[in-house]
């Protein structure tokens, strides 16, 4: 890791605690998928994306869709850190009456571009987005954050046969590769290997980068916008429940909250308690 | 209400396909989106007129229901259009989630619905699309009877914020109301007055409805006839009113007897004023195929059907 992303890594853990304190305090929630596209979004929302959190619809900005949806806490946190509301609403999550849906809820969250939860769907609006420039003329760029197992959608490939068709070289996809998903790993569930080559011959750029590399994710974010008439598509590497050992590269966190117990291994492993 | 212009017939479709394209001028942020099927649903009026500005998404009607919620958010007006079996079937929950869940502004004009689809068959005639639709909260749902109405509430759907479906048919009909007759969402039509009877119609069905009341009449039976354009919100005023002022009340629509029309009379009047109900429509049944009149004749869509449940039920 490089000197200059000390601040892209600081933010990176302080997000990283926000999930785990979200979902022990949810009692539920999405904490092994969060965890996994920590450093994708801290890259978005903290360098890449023109955006302005004083300003959340400032014209021209660009779009980020989360398809991936029950990802919601990292989208949550990645917004308070940047600005868009009070980190301590994050707390909230899933409760009665919080703004913080267990999926993201576009009508109440400053920041979340569309309501998302149902798989696939996400990623379809997103092409709407990139397309409704060809009218508005706007200079947006659309990033659309998948899951792996959300390419078992058929929606996706119809989706991602549209962006190629309309030449939407304003569309990025992210693909948080941590190649599991609820009943297993996503050979043993649904094969979608080689997914390389399935995006290629739909017609989109693909891009490979370390999905938990500042750098490299920084790199394919600029390569991204020199692709020419089409859409790109990153397959970023990563580890379900990154940063946090036991939760690493286990399937059971998918959607299970920590313990108190779990809790405070966890805070303890990313630096200790909340010093924000 | 007079009919001066009963010989002249056309589609809803028909109708849709040009007050879109002249809206479209009007609005530069309405676009057209299509799967394969803009010269059956007629968005290629359209599409002719601004090329730039229609977008054919191919045979893959959940994508277009998703597209069209981006552009929405987006800050389009997005038109979506399709057969009713695709839009309110095959792309319902994308529908639900990514339009109605976030309230965005599209309006799904959905053709060829009901059972006057005719030779394509059972897997082409939708038959549940308004109880599908109607059960969605922020949609609003629309079903014209005539080319006159059909432009009007279409245009008059850009004033609504949130979703709206409009249910279209494939068959010409005869034009019911003068081409200058005004028109609100959620207020119902009273095409004729009387107190014996009420038939309550929506879609093509508004037309059988008034043959009806001709046939009635002769019989020195009064027959009020309401056009019920919007299925949500339903006219509860304007049912309410038939139910203390007649002594019966029969729906009719081309649609499935269960969560279209005739639920929602049925629901209004049993929470505001219990009266009997008799729902004609279609028997919880699949359609076949067959010309358009002649299912209309088998599935028990017609006049003389109305005029007979009217004879069985009035007392």
């Amino acid at each position: 890791m490089s000197h200059r992303n000390i601040a892209l890594e600081t933010t990176a853990r302080q997000i990283r605690r926000d999930i785990i304190e979200m979902t022990h305090a949810a009692k539920s929630g999405h904490p092994g998928g969060s965890l996994s596209a920590v450093e994708i979004l801290t890259t978005l929302y903290f360098d890449e994306m023109k955006i302005d959190p004083a300003e959340p619809k400032l014209a021209d900005r660009d779009l980020f869709v989360l398809s991936k949806g029950h990802a919601a806490p990292v989208l949550y946190a990645a917004l308070a850190r940047r600005g868009y509301f009070n980190p301590e609403e994050l707390i909230t999550l899933r409760q009665l009456g919080s703004k913080l849906q267990g999926h993201p809820d576009m009508k109440n969250i400053p920041g979340v571009e569309m309501s998302t939860g149902s798989l696939g769907q996400g990623f379809s609006t997103a092409v709407g987005m990139a397309l409704s420039t060809r009218v508005t003329g706007s200079k947006s760029r659309v990033y659309a954050l998948l899951g792996d197992g959300e390419l078992n959608e058929g929606l996706i490939w119809e989706a991602a046969m549209a962006g190629a068709h309309y030449k939407l070289s304003n569309l990025v996809a992210i693909l948080d590769f941590n190649g599991l998903q609820i009943d297993g790993t996503n050979d043993e569930v649904m094969a979608v290997s080689p997914v390389d080559q399935k995006f290629k011959s739909f017609g989109w750029n693909v891009l490979t980068a370390d999905g938990h590399d500042f750098d490299d994710l920084k790199r394919v974010f600029a390569e991204a916008k020199t692709c020419g008439n089409a859409p790109t598509v990153i397959l970023a590497k990563t580890v379900k429940g990154k940063g946090v050992s036991f939760m690493e590269n286990q399937v059971g966190w998918h959607g299970k909250a920590p313990s108190a117990e779990e809790r405070a291994r966890a805070i303890e492993e990313l630096g200790g308690a909340d010093h924000v | 209400m007079s009919n001066p212009s009963a010989q002249k017939k056309m589609a809803t479709r028909e109708a849709y396909g040009e007050i879109l394209a002249e809206l479209g001028e009007k609005y530069p942020e309405i676009v057209a989106l299509d799967a394969d099927l803009s010269k059956s649903t007629k968005t290629d009026v359209f599409a002719k007129k601004f090329p730039d500005r229609f977008f054919d998404m191919g045979i893959a009607e959940q994508n277009m229901m998703g597209v069209a919620a981006g552009m929405a958010a987006a800050g389009l007006k997005p038109f979506a259009s399709t057969f009713a079996m695709f839009a309110a079937g095959r792309a319902f929950e994308i529908i639900r989630n990514s339009i109605c869940y976030p309230n965005l502004n599209v309006r799904i004009c959905a053709t060829h619905a009901g059972i006057t689809v005719g030779e394509d068959g059972a897997s082409h005639q939708a038959i549940e699309d308004l109880a599908l639709m109607r059960a969605l909260p922020n949609m609003t749902v629309i079903q014209p009877s005539d080319g006159v109405s059909a432009k009007a509430l279409i245009e008059a759907s850009l004033e609504v914020k949130g979703p709206v479906y409009v249910r279209l048919g494939r068959a010409a009909v005869p034009m019911l109301y003068p081409a200058d007759t005004t028109f609100e969402i959620g207020k119902a039509m009273t095409l004729r007055d009387g107190f014996d009877v009420a038939l309550i119609a929506t879609g093509i069905m508004v037309n059988e409805a008034m043959k009806a009341a001709e046939i009635l009449a002769e019989k020195n039976i009064t027959v009020r006839v309401i056009d019920v354009h919007t299925l949500k919100p339903v006219d509860s005023e304007a049912i309410l009113k038939a139910a203390a002022e007649t002594q019966l009340i029969v729906t009719a629509e081309e649609h499935s007897i269960i969560g279209g029309l005739g639920s929602a009379v049925a629901e209004v009047t049993a929470e505001g004023c219990p009266v009997k109900v008799v729902r004609l429509g279609i028997m919880d049944t699949f359609g076949e195929s067959g010309t358009p009149e002649a299912l209309m004749k088998k599935y028990g869509l017609t006049s003389d059907h109305i005029v007979e449940v009217v004879l069985k039920n009035l007392k």
